[in-house]
């Protein structure tokens, strides 16, 4: 309110006839909900240009070109590709990426359910238990990978240390020596390290589930597996072909594991995709061979992830 | 100035006149008074010289190095900063140095990465030239690694050869009191030792350094060799055939089984452990014997590789130092690489290097360090008969992409798991003529 003076000299309160102040021009524009989503979504999709969109363009321009490192790179079209799939290691490597991912995650996701299942139960310690669950997955890769190669060991393997010691076997096993072997031991380090991951976040989902539903399962005549495979399994599908997701992509484009543990070998049983490309493009200095070798991934891992919303979008 | 599109455009006579005026320190007589003197030049306050370099496997090298650096320094008013990382990660760190334009001054560079990196490399002819003309030619495979297309890209700093690290009382118990000359001679022994449950040790695993210490050293060994002169694949040959059944037989009668699975430092633990009775290794094992098992150090002996059909042979790329072209202080890295390899410097880093290094040209036979230990002996005079990755060819792009595939590794790995051995020289053909396409 704004006073005035009268003729008598007595201060009047009267009302403030002033027109109110325009807003400022941005504020007008910010007003328009279109625009203010824009502003806000800006730093968002700055970040998502710089750091995915602009490697992703440069990623597939590398793959097209002769690109080595120190020159500028030439369009070459599909020779790189062309290249890989005469290429006796890539296609092993390309064979092994799958085989390793989707036994991997297979065995991560049934390991991962059964873990939640038990820590879903009460019983004595289960807060330290589930936490301790959760160490693989927060050790650096390269360092518990660095302590499952002294445990696959040629000559001081703890396991044929034990396995001699109890007489299951009389000679060593060359955990590390043999192709397949090799890449059994590989998937089996990624699931020690992912399974945490699994039982963690399905333990999660499970939490959600009403226990009335089980409750009235059971009245209805349903046993154990039929609760689970009726009642849980339908409620935690959406968030278990999340975890799945994620841990498809991350296997995937798994490196530090195999690079540590074989870089590849024995007589490249074991490479992968990202321990292939590696090799090509930073020790050969091929930087477009190498892009070209990792850009194989796009199309499966792509497939995937556009199968998986589909499905999870279907189910709700 | 012989740097091409280097970022220092003063005439470099000009710069250590300006610089000297600028310090009150004037240079008299230019590089050689300098040589003379023993100091580096002056430079202007505020500049700045970082070297990237590995982390030796002998600590005491790191130590020297970064002091030397620091005195350097101190001489030329120069801040002087040294990043020492992982052999591993040198690769990626010089690709994205090179194309971000941006980085150390100075980079090492192993083997044959100048032939990797060559266009982001600044020449050094001059330099290279003038250590050779004060301290005698560089070694062959020194040589080779470092010129690019008639320019030498990078300084030969050294060798770090691998020779046969051996249990001299368990040979002796065979009969053998020296280190067996030739390849017939060493299955012999080998032999009787594997049948004591003491085989030799040999890795055929994915790692740079043992199995291709073997892969290349035997097959040139036997006549061999991936490619020839001209570059053209010559793999498929019954010399390299008879080098991969030699490697099968000897697998199963000499060497510990274990070895498909062994990396670097796998070798150095059984050794270590007396579970093995020979290896291919650099010093390193037998430096950390004498400090931690003084026993074992005491019975350890160093033999050259054996001979074989085709002569000896060692796969050795050598060690360099490369100026940046992308770098703004050209001028100063050059300064300083020309003092650190004057004699009074290198002599001290050599020293301190106790062995595991060997200098890059004849004139570092004669170190004192050599008379020390004659159970080193060895190491000196494997760079004699050092060879590069694609010899007879060249040490070029191609050839690091058949070493990165483990090409030649595999092709042994492959007989050794069973494949017949002409099939297995037939697929590293293969494989070879698409790495040199």
């Amino acid at each position: 309110m704004a006073r005035v003076t009268v003729a008598t000299d007595v201060p009047v309160a009267v009302p403030d006839v002033r027109r109110p102040r325009r807003p400022g021009r941005l504020s007008e524009l910010l007003e328009k909900q279109h625009v203010l989503a824009g502003v806000l979504l800006a730093p968002t999709l700055a970040i998502l240009l710089l750091f995915i969109a602009y490697p992703f363009v440069l990623g597939i321009w590398l793959a097209v070109s002769d690109k080595v490192v120190g020159r500028p790179g030439n369009f070459v079209g599909l020779d790189n590709f062309r290249v890989n799939l005469n290429d006796s290691i890539f296609l092993r490597a390309f064979q092994n990426t799958f085989i390793y991912t989707f036994i991997a995650t297979a065995l991560k996701l049934a390991l991962g359910m059964g873990a939640a299942l038990l820590l879903n139960h009460h019983f004595r310690f289960k807060r330290i238990v589930r936490a301790s669950m959760l160490l693989p997955w927060i050790v650096p890769t390269v360092l518990s990978t660095l302590a499952w190669q002294w445990m696959f060991d040629a000559t001081f393997s703890v396991f044929n240390w034990v396995l001699m010691n109890v007489g299951i076997i009389s000679d060593r096993i060359l955990w590390l020596g043999d192709g397949v072997l090799a890449m059994g031991c590989l998937i089996a380090v990624n699931v020690w390290r992912g399974m945490p991951f699994f039982a963690i976040t399905l333990l999660a989902g499970l939490q959600t589930v009403n226990p009335d539903l089980h409750e009235a399962a059971e009245i209805d005549g349903a046993n154990a597996w039929q609760r689970f495979w009726r009642v849980t399994l339908p409620l935690i599908k959406p968030i278990m072909l999340v975890v799945v997701l994620f841990s498809m992509i991350a296997t995937f484009a798994d490196f530090q594991l195999i690079y540590v543990l074989t870089r590849g070998g024995p007589y490249s049983s074991t490479h992968v995709f990202g321990t292939y490309a590696y090799e090509i493009a930073m020790r050969a200095a091929k930087l477009g061979q190498g892009a070209s070798i990792s850009l194989f991934l796009f199309p499966f891992l792509l497939t995937v992830i556009v199968f998986q919303l589909w499905y999870i979008r279907k189910s709700d | 100035m012989a740097e091409s599109g280097g970022a220092s455009i003063l005439n470099r006579r000009t710069f250590l006149r300006a610089a000297g005026a600028a310090t009150g320190a004037a240079i008299a007589g230019g590089i050689p008074g300098i040589v003379a003197a023993q100091k580096p030049p002056s430079f202007p306050k505020g500049t700045k010289l970082n070297i990237l370099e590995w982390v030796s496997f002998v600590p005491a090298s790191d130590v020297e190095f970064k002091r030397l650096a620091t005195e350097f320094g101190k001489l030329a008013g120069v801040d002087v900063t040294v990043d020492l990382i992982n052999m591993n990660d040198l690769n990626p760190r010089i690709a994205s140095a090179i194309e971000t334009k941006a980085g150390p001054d100075i980079i090492m560079m192993i083997s044959n990465w100048p032939h990797l990196y060559a266009d982001g490399l600044a020449d050094v002819d001059d330099l290279a030239q003038e250590i050779s003309k004060r301290d005698g030619a560089f070694y062959e495979h020194n040589e080779k690694v470092s010129v690019v297309g008639g320019h030498w890209k990078a300084v030969p700093l050294c060798s770090v050869p691998s020779t046969w690290a051996y249990r001299e009382d368990w040979f002796k118990e065979e009969g053998a009191t020296k280190f067996p000359d030739t390849w017939d001679e060493w299955r012999k022994v080998g032999i009787a030792l594997k049948k004591k449950k003491r085989p030799m040790g040999q890795a055929f695993g994915h790692s740079l350094g043992d199995p291709n210490n073997w892969a290349y050293s035997v097959t040139w060994g036997f006549g061999g060799a991936e490619i020839d002169k001209a570059g053209k694949v010559v793999i498929n040959s019954k010399e390299t055939i008879e080098a991969v059944k030699f490697t099968v037989a000897v697998w199963k009668d000499c060497l510990d089984e274990g070895g498909l699975a062994w990396d670097d430092s796998s070798n150095n633990r059984a050794y270590l452990a007396g579970t093995c009775s020979a290896t291919i290794n650099g010093a390193s094992i037998y430096f950390v014997a004498k400090r931690q098992f003084p026993d074992i150090a005491k019975v350890t002996g160093h033999g050259h590789m054996p001979k074989g059909p085709g002569g000896r042979f060692y796969s050795i790329g050598g060690q360099g130092r490369s100026i940046m072209k992308y770098s703004k202080n050209q001028q100063v890295a050059k300064e300083f690489l020309r003092w650190f390899m004057d004699r009074p410097q290198y002599e001290k880093w050599m020293g301190a290097n106790d062995g595991y290094v060997v200098g890059p040209t004849p004139h570092w036979e004669k170190h004192p360090l050599w008379e020390k230990d004659p159970k080193l002996a060895p190491f000196k005079e494997s760079v004699k008969y050092g060879r590069w990755p694609g010899y007879p060819g060249q040490p070029s792009r191609k050839a690091s992409e058949a070493l990165v595939k483990y090409i030649l590794v595999d092709m042994y790995a492959q007989a050794i798991k069973g494949m017949k051995a002409e099939d297995a020289v037939k697929w590293a053909e293969g494989e070879l003529k698409k790495a040199y396409a």
